[in-house]
């Protein structure tokens, strides 16, 4: 069992739900930037939620299947193709041997997750299937497929075609994206006034915004308290002795431009970081295009809890639906 | 001083044990992560040392973050009593200090630097007072380093030069980050050196490069079969000059898998330590090459 790559798209790569266990060593969890989307898409087409799909952003990839296959296209609004027939996104879908599959230009949102029956079947690597490009680990050699290769294909099966994913199950940002913060970390650093802005204002994505970090832009400049840099720590008052850097936290190089951690951010380093984006809106970060205009929400540590049951709930749901 | 603590998001516990570099609070900051581990709290999935501080990745499903604080909270009384002494590796890093390599990249990168004019070899040894580049080389290589946090990317170690603070080199990082940097890279940002394990971006000055390998994904490399990360927290680290003869021969036997880093098993203890910095540090030198 095999998919043929004819083209690219833009950055697509094998992705499952992440290698956890090595943060410690800067090995980060990696794993689909939409993981919600990821597991629908598994679900669709029977496989267990964390086998080994495609993600592809802004742009999909063209792919010959050499044998028959069950897929789903989820995430992102970008239709796609069989042998250019039009089809839907969120659904189970046959593919025939020889078929090729394709993408129209995206409509909103940023990354599609592609699931085959039976996954993507490259060895695992420290326990994942998921690229990390910087550390060439995971996936097929460490990197972005290409066209030209030939992606391994495990035994799946073909029942469920035409399942479909309800509307109000679809998980995607509106407009403008609210990003939910658990302010921390470094928080106490920023002046009162600079604290209330960081709420207050609009920012939009910036077009630096990848696997590693999602970068805004639009709102004013960061003030710090004053005090004497700690020993070690760089002159900036960005600056502080380099720490671990969690998952989602916002670090503020500078004090001009924020920057939300992702799945393949660096485990580590010497920027004061002002809190956290609460785990029930990472995926939502995954489907911001640049430009788009966004909103930081401050939350309590029991909201952020209520908002994580809500998304439990909710791939519960999805889990019933698809059972 | 105590700690501080701090939630980062509904996952992430966050432990300062200092917000300034000190190898007090590196030991209490690894005490107190080894702490945790081995009290296996329920709930929680992961412990990272960092330098002067460490970070718990927990699961909110399973135990609650206050619950969770308070299990961490009464383990820093204990680690403050703990003795400052681990068992660790003493291993020799050779380095080809200002290679062509290094110097081609931080040419490309000049704009992005404090001293466009000069190297960055130049403006750290003159930053730090010392009157030729080979006085700096020198002290570089000249005491040992504790790597104090392995992380950033795959593998990388932060390194802390045990030294007196008054001797510790001190730089500032580029002012703008370059997008490159060789892999091997032996380079030096605030207080801590690195090796940059893989090729990247970074924004270290940069010194030298090291034929050997610290991070190998394939694991073909002679002493990365077991595991493809070199570094642990605590690892004490020599740096010894190369030429660029050494470097080809080095580089020679890392590809014929025949290189073979001295590394010794030793004890460290802090308090020792902390009474004769340079007498202890020739200890674990002699320990190093067996003399």
């Amino acid at each position: 069992m095999a998919i043929k790559v004819l083209h690219h798209g833009l950055s697509t790569t094998i992705q499952d739900l992440g290698r956890p266990g090595y943060f410690h060593l800067g090995i980060p969890v990696g794993g689909a930037m939409d993981r919600y989307a990821m597991r629908a898409a598994n679900l669709l087409v029977g496989n267990d939620e964390g086998a080994a799909g495609l993600e592809a952003v802004f742009m999909g990839p063209k792919l010959e299947f050499l044998d028959d296959a069950l897929i789903a296209v989820t995430g992102a609004d970008m239709p796609v193709r069989i042998d250019n027939e039009l089809q839907p996104g969120w659904t189970a879908l046959r593919v025939r041997a020889g078929q090729t599959v394709s993408f129209d230009f995206l409509k909103s949102g940023a990354r599609i997750y592609i699931a085959v029956s039976g996954g993507i079947d490259v060895p695992e690597a420290l326990g994942s299937r998921s690229t990390y490009v910087i550390g060439a680990l995971g996936g097929l050699n460490g990197r972005a497929i290409a066209a030209g290769d030939e992606l391994p294909v495990g035994f799946g099966s073909m029942a469920g075609a035409g399942r479909s994913v309800a509307e109000e199950l679809r998980r995607k940002p509106g407009a403008p994206a609210e990003l939910r913060v658990l302010p921390g970390l470094y928080w106490d650093r920023l002046t009162e006034e600079t604290k209330r802005n960081f709420f207050a204002d609009q920012w939009k994505v910036a077009p630096e915004a990848d696997r590693m970090g999602y970068r805004f832009r639009g709102g004013r400049k960061l003030e710090f308290v004053e005090r004497k840099q700690p020993f070690g720590a760089g002159s900036d008052p960005s600056n502080i002795v380099d720490s671990c850097y969690p998952y989602g936290s916002i670090q503020v190089p500078g004090g001009t431009e924020p920057i939300i951690l992702h799945r393949d951010a660096v485990s580590g380093g010497g920027y004061f970081m002002l809190g956290t984006v609460i785990s029930a809106d990472m995926d939502l970060i995954a489907q911001l295009q640049p430009h788009t205009p966004t909103q930081f929400i401050e939350v309590t540590m029991d909201q952020a809890l209520a908002a994580r049951a809500d998304r439990q709930a909710l791939a519960a749901r999805l889990r019933a639906a698809l059972a | 001083m105590p700690a501080r603590f701090t939630f980062g998001g509904d996952e992430h516990l966050f432990v300062e044990c200092s917000d300034e570099m000190s190898l007090e609070a590196f030991f209490k900051s690894l005490s107190m992560a080894r702490g945790v581990r081995e009290s296996a709290i329920r709930g929680v999935t992961e412990v990272c040392p960092a330098n002067a501080s460490f970070q718990i990745k927990f699961d909110p499903d399973r135990i609650k973050p206050d619950d969770l604080l308070r299990e961490v909270r009464a383990i820093e009384g204990a680690a403050e009593k703990a003795e400052p002494v681990i068992t660790t590796r003493i291993v020799e890093i050779p380095v080809f200090y200002n290679d062509p390599w290094t110097h081609e990249t931080l040419m490309r990168f000049r704009e992005r630097h404090q001293e466009p004019t000069g190297t960055d070899l130049d403006y750290a040894a003159r930053v730090n007072g010392y009157g030729a580049v080979q006085d700096f080389i020198s002290a570089h290589a000249g005491s040992p380093w504790f790597v104090s946090m392995v992380g950033f990317v795959a593998g990388l170690p932060f390194m802390y030069q045990m030294v007196e603070r008054q001797r510790q080199i001190e730089v500032p990082k580029y002012l703008r980050p370059r997008t490159d940097t060789p892999r091997l890279t032996v380079g030096h940002g605030g207080c801590f050196g690195c090796i940059y394990s893989v090729r990247g971006a970074g924004g270290y000055q940069m010194f030298g490069i090291t034929p050997m390998p610290i991070f190998d994904p394939t694991q073909s490399t002679s002493y990365l079969r077991d595991f493809m990360v070199f570094f642990r927290p605590g690892d004490i680290v020599k740096f010894r000059p190369i030429d660029r003869d050494g470097y080809d021969q080095a580089v020679e036997d890392v590809d014929k898998g025949r290189f073979a880093p001295p590394i010794r098993e030793v004890s460290f203890d802090l308090r020792q330590y902390q009474a004769d910095i340079d007498g202890y540090n020739a200890k674990l030198e002699g320990a190093l090459y067996g003399h």
